[in-house]
């Protein structure tokens, strides 16, 4: 199974020439990383431990050293709670979807079918698809007058989905669930054709019936890719930005569908606190890396 | 695998086409309402019927936006990202994959640790950086900047060249080709499937990327469609005489382009080659 997180072994060097050529052909990326990637990193850290003003261009203003205040701050807010416990809210509703809807379609693609490659393509389609066109799509459906308000009538919820605060948080769940359920599918539908099939034939010699089978082996055999569902999904909870800003108007309501990513934006760009912002994103980081690391282990175990 | 449980056809078949409607109303929807006059908020004004369909909506839009601005500014980000990406990313793929040199180690770590990094994360430190102290806000330059080599590609790149057979690479050598030969003449030819996949995962990111232009271009004749459009959506809808169809309208011009790619190479589009599902 290939999954995206996977390293394999560097390649054996032995037939390659030694040549400063190579340094040549990468120092482009090289130089990139530097710009884009560790240079920011630097400047988020050391922004995080000193007081930071957005100045005027050419306007020298001193940014003080004030140890771990901004990281107090960011740890105290209300909002980062907020957008943290938000975080859990997605994972109850997402990961169990996800799992469920993406075994059932991948298990029932895993054959040869009729309209196959239809079914894999539109699958797939929310997932290439920009947010703000979809998000669009689901503000009418999910609005106050929309399609889905329409279809339940007097059982529509009031305040209506969107501006509801117990309501926002799992709609935006919901889409992002809907948007990369095709990216799971193929994940799965990957895992399922590493399930050894003498396990399916000792099944049916057990006499175990079509459910069983499922749960006893084909549910245990695609655990790694469960384990990437939660990863991705506590990962992509933290980042959440075009959802809660376009569907939910800001995070709303009153932040209970605001994600970390959006706190950072709204606190640091929009309020202009760049020095608590950059705490955030220091904490966000450390968090999403160690996820990382976490799904890698799991995923090498099964490579192993 | 085959599978073995071949039973249960037609629930088989209901469940995946149940599946579809619910992945392709959505785009349905957009598309049919798009067409339409008015918004009703009825199931049946999806469907496009003689007399109340028509292009206004389009229109409406484009007045609104100035959707061929915002298509050229979503193409030259797109297409610088390509560029880059394509160059700078498949020589120093091939250089991951193929040439010894110092710090090889430390570059390959480096592209995996930045893959599981999401973008948003360092959005703070980038913005101060390439809006305040480079100057570089309302610029190509400046959007391209963050985007401008696909590490997802580099990796990509790298893995292609390394299953090319080593044997190749030493005939090239001992007939006198230089480095830079073998890349153009034996690597890259080879290469076409992993150039198309490369380009394809490449262009949904800048195309479909909302946050970071977001951030850099306040001047509305720089913004790309995501952009313009999310502008529209959250200010301008009010101006409309049916915010719904613009709104849907313009979402249909965002997407085509993306979904036509898609459709014409699709069986090249496996999940392995995907950006993770990490970027949002």
């Amino acid at each position: 199974m290939s999954l995206p997180l996977i390293s394999r072994a560097p390649g054996s060097g032995r037939r390659t020439r030694r040549l400063p050529l190579g340094a040549l052909f990468a120092s482009p990326y090289a130089l990139f990383l530097l710009v884009v990637f560790a240079v920011p990193l630097g400047y988020t850290v050391w922004m995080s431990f000193h007081r930071f003003y957005f100045t005027a261009p050419g306007a020298e203003v001193d940014a003080p050293w004030v140890g771990l205040s901004n990281y107090r701050d960011v740890f105290t807010d209300p909002v980062v709670q907020r957008s943290f416990f938000n975080i859990a809210v997605f994972l109850v509703i997402n990961v169990p979807l996800t799992v469920l809807l993406s075994l059932v379609l991948a298990s029932a693609l895993n054959s040869k079918l009729p309209l196959r490659s239809f079914f894999r393509a539109a699958y797939y389609l929310p997932y290439i698809t920009a947010s703000v066109a979809l998000v669009a799509v689901w503000s009418y459906l999910f609005g106050t007058d929309g399609l889905v308000n329409h279809a339940l009538g007097g059982l529509a919820p009031d305040p209506s989905w969107l501006v509801n605060s117990s309501l926002a948080m799992p709609v935006v769940a919901v889409f992002v669930t809907w948007k990369n359920l095709g990216f799971f599918v193929m994940l799965y539908l990957a895992a399922l054709q590493s399930v050894p099939g003498e396990l399916y034939e000792s099944a049916a010699v057990d006499g175990a019936g079509r459910v069983r089978t499922f749960l006893t082996v084909t549910v245990p055999g695609v655990r790694p890719a469960t384990t990437l569902v939660t990863v991705y999904a506590i990962i992509t909870g933290s980042n959440l930005f075009s959802e809660p800003y376009l569907l939910t108007g800001g995070g709303g309501p009153d932040h209970a569908s605001a994600s970390p990513v959006l706190v950072l934006y709204q606190k640091g760009i929009e309020q202009a606190h760049p020095d608590f912002a950059a705490a955030l994103g220091v904490v966000l980081v450390l968090f999403v890396v160690a996820l990382s690391l976490v799904a890698r282990r799991f995923t090498e175990k099964k490579e192993g | 695998m085959q599978s073995s449980r071949s039973s249960g056809g037609p629930l088989r078949m209901a469940v995946l086409l149940l599946g579809a409607v619910a992945f392709l109303f959505p785009f349905l929807y957009m598309f049919g309402e798009s067409l339409q006059k008015a918004n009703t908020g009825e199931l049946g004004s999806v469907l496009p019927r003689p007399g109340s369909s028509g292009t206004q909506n389009y229109e409406a839009v484009n007045g609104a936006v100035s959707l061929g601005t915002s298509l050229i500014n979503s193409g030259v980000f797109t297409i610088g990202v390509l560029l880059c990406t394509l160059v700078l990313g498949v020589l120093a793929g091939y250089a991951l994959a193929r040439l010894h040199f110092r710090g090889r180690g430390t570059l390959f770590a480096t592209l995996l640790l930045v893959q599981t990094v999401p973008f948003q994360l360092l959005m703070l430190p980038l913005y101060v950086l390439v809006v305040r102290d480079y100057g570089l806000g309302d610029s190509y330059l400046g959007m391209i900047l963050p985007f401008a080599v696909n590490s997802t590609a580099v990796f990509l790149f790298r893995q292609f060249f390394l299953q090319l057979p080593a044997e190749l690479f030493e005939a090239a050598r001992i007939d006198g080709a230089g480095e830079f030969r073998v890349l153009w003449r034996v690597a890259l030819p080879l290469a076409r499937p992993a150039l198309l996949t490369g380009t394809l995962l490449t262009f949904i990111g800048p195309w479909n990327e909302f946050l970071w232009p977001f951030l850099v271009t306040k001047d509305a004749d720089m913004q790309p469609l995501a952009v313009s459009l999310a502008g529209f959506m959250s200010n301008l809808r009010g101006t409309v005489d049916n915010p719904t169809g613009a709104v849907m309208a313009g979402a249909c011009v965002l997407a085509v382009p993306a979904v036509v790619l898609f459709l014409l190479f699709q069986r090249h589009f496996t999940q392995t080659d995907i950006d993770s599902a990490i970027k949002g």
